[in-house]
């Protein structure tokens, strides 16, 4: 796969093999192979076929193929790309499901795989019998129907939604064994239609006293979270698309609260009402979930702001890389803050850095794809990213997060990820070198509702 | 100085969005919603007893609902299970290694309780309480956390004034950037 000439010629940009991230677009070079351990038996499946004719003609190329569909389905050899549901045993419907992060490219989500988080399973609702109610520190109390929400104007944005509880295992005290997405992914990224709240707001007539409105959610649990108006009046809407469709019932059909850039559980989905009053409600899920239990045993409360993350998908956990060779170093950055400005990429666990490209066009609070070239030695290493966003806000190290917050907050882990490669090309998590793992493991607060 | 620039983008962002907003019309559409009928969905309770509904309820009353109705996944006395958070029991606390979340060492409003219990509890059967079982429910676990006596009955005016001992603990980040300004 790489030939002596061709390394002669490799221009590095940080240590241990970490190259100029424009070179792929210099010269059409092949990638070495990354394989998921679990797609060994496709392979093992496709080189019988391979032996079982002769021709130059596949088989699909001997017989008309199948006719049309009414809605497309991924094809039947990409089964084993699905999210990875963890949830309560005794009610079903209460925990979430990962998104596949590090078996997927680009930045959109596509909408069967965006991770859910649901405290009481997905309601099935039908439009005609949903109404939003707004009502409160207002001029005029109103309900929509949902036939009348179609009429408003609507605006679309991409951006991430990010749960407060993504990455969690971050706060354990040994390193996860998840595939990236699996203990990453609940985390999305689509391009959100609806209708700005503050239309809806300005119809009923904000009072001067409007300093909060309660966002209520029609599914079992009947979840409720407070937002400061601001908020609603800056950039909140109500979404009934989601890339291009209807909002799937488990991303809150027909209606869902998007508030782009903060913690997922304020996006309140099958939205039902929106109560305005000049104080938080002090929900369940602002005081006893979703806060952040800090060393002095005082706790953050409303950090709604999601902060700068990134994570490399791919080489990353359980994954092989079969030889030494050049491969792509591909990931997701994000921040609830604004643009992602820059990524780095370290091959050498931390010693160098490099900047990564960003795809074009780098969106506000969205996903953003990073990339660079690597020439692997086939040496064991540890490989890891770093995001900064617009304000200059820097990712950072585990250590340094679990200093500044202890290791009980339970929410907003967006510590650097590494990603160890050892001499056979297997990739694992691992935490920062200099970390005393002496520690038991016992920061995970288990339990589910 | 970082705040003081965050400020200005925000302030900023704000502007525009008040322009955009006054070329945004909708067109109207919304139905004036009557007193009763937004009493019948409000059902959101405030740390003051706002939205607080008539009724009452006692601990022995409470224990009775809580041993039916929530023991299957909070387990006896509160203590949790795999499946429902513990509320009660706590042995440590909050600055410990192993600190325990429940009502009493953490939760930093006694109205919460009823809140939650009342519009998602039990999860198997949502909605399906009295308002005197979610105000029995509340007693039992207050006086489960030592906060009430038992011969104390819960209802509209008494639940705002149970004393939380953790109703200090809690730092408001979102709000402290904007007194901060």
């Amino acid at each position: 796969m790489t030939d002596t000439k061709h390394n002669k010629e490799f221009e590095y940009v940080a240590g241990n093999g970490l190259l100029d991230r424009r070179l792929f677009l210099k010269r059409g070079i092949q990638f070495g192979t990354i394989t998921a351990l679990a797609s060994t038996v496709t392979q093992l499946l496709q080189a019988e076929t391979e032996t079982a004719f002769n021709s130059a003609r596949p088989p699909w190329m001997t017989q008309p193929g199948k006719p049309f569909s009414l809605y497309g389905k991924p094809s039947e050899f990409e089964d084993d790309v699905v999210r990875f549901p963890t949830q309560n045993e005794s009610v079903l419907g209460n925990g979430v499901s990962w998104s596949p992060l590090h078996l997927m490219e680009g930045t959109i989500t596509p909408n069967g795989l965006h991770f859910e988080r649901h405290h009481n399973g997905i309601p099935q609702i039908d439009p005609a019998k949903h109404k939003l109610l707004i009502h409160g520190m207002v001029k005029q109390d109103l309900f929509f129907r949902m036939e009348d929400l179609y009429r408003y104007p609507m605006q679309s944005k991409i951006c991430f939604i990010e749960c407060g509880g993504n990455s969690n295992a971050g706060w354990n005290s040994s390193p996860s064994r998840s595939e990236a997405g699996y203990f990453n992914g609940m985390a999305s990224n689509s391009e959100w239609t609806g209708v700005p709240l503050k239309v809806l707001l300005a119809e009923a007539g904000l009072k001067s006293s409007a300093k909060w409105l309660i966002a209520e959610g029609a599914d079992a649990f009947n979840m409720q979270m407070s937002i400061p108006i601001e908020k609603a009046m800056d950039d909140a809407f109500l979404a009934i698309y989601q890339n291009g469709e209807k909002i799937r019932p488990e991303q809150g059909y027909p209606l869902r609260l998007i508030v782009p850039g903060w913690e997922g559980v304020l996006n309140v989905k099958w939205l039902r009402r929106l109560m305005i009053t000049d104080r938080p409600v002090m929900a369940r899920n602002e005081t006893s979930r979703y806060t952040e239990l800090q060393p002095d045993g005082k706790a953050r409360q409303f950090t709604f702001f999601i902060e700068a993350k990134s994570l490399i998908t791919s080489p990353s956990a359980n994954m092989l890389l079969k030889q030494p060779g050049l491969y792509q170093i591909t990931g997701l950055a994000w921040s609830g803050r604004g643009k992602i400005k820059k990524v780095d990429i370290s091959a050498d666990d931390g010693k160098t850095w490099a900047e990564a490209e960003l795809q074009q066009p780098v969106l506000d609070r969205a996903f953003t794809r990073f990339r660079l070239p690597w020439q692997w030695n086939g040496k064991k290493t540890v490989i890891k990213s770093r995001a900064m966003d617009e304000t200059g806000y820097v990712q950072p190290e585990r250590t340094e997060l679990i200093k500044k917050r202890g290791k009980h907050g339970f929410y907003h882990y967006n510590a650097i990820t590494n990603w160890q490669i050892d001499e056979d090309g297997y990739v694992s998590h691992v935490y920062d070198k200099n970390e005393n793992q002496t520690l038991s493991d016992n920061s995970i607060d288990s339990s589910w509702d | 100085m970082k705040i003081k620039h965050s400020l200005t983008i925000v302030l900023i962002a704000v502007g525009i969005n008040l322009v955009f907003a006054e070329t945004m019309q909708g067109p109207g559409l919304g139905h004036a919603a009557t007193i009763d009928e937004v009493a019948k969905w409000n059902i959101s309770v405030f740390p003051d007893g706002e939205g607080l509904p008539e009724g009452r309820g006692s601990v022995s009353e409470g224990e009775v609902v809580y041993n039916t109705q929530c023991v299957g996944c909070h387990a006896q006395g509160g203590i949790g299970s795999a499946v429902g958070d513990q509320l009660a029991g706590a042995q440590m606390e909050l600055t410990s290694d192993y600190p325990e979340k429940t009502i009493g060492k953490y939760w930093p409003y006694a109205t919460t309780v009823f809140d939650v219990i009342r519009r998602s509890m039990p999860m198997t059967t949502p909605g399906s309480l009295t308002d005197n079982d979610a105000y029995a429910v509340t007693a039992y676990l207050l006086y489960l956390n030592n906060l009430i006596d038992v011969n104390v009955v819960i209802d509209k005016s008494s639940l705002p004034k149970v004393k939380m001992p953790n109703e200090d603990g809690f730092v408001k980040v979102y709000e402290v950037k904007e007194t901060n300004k």
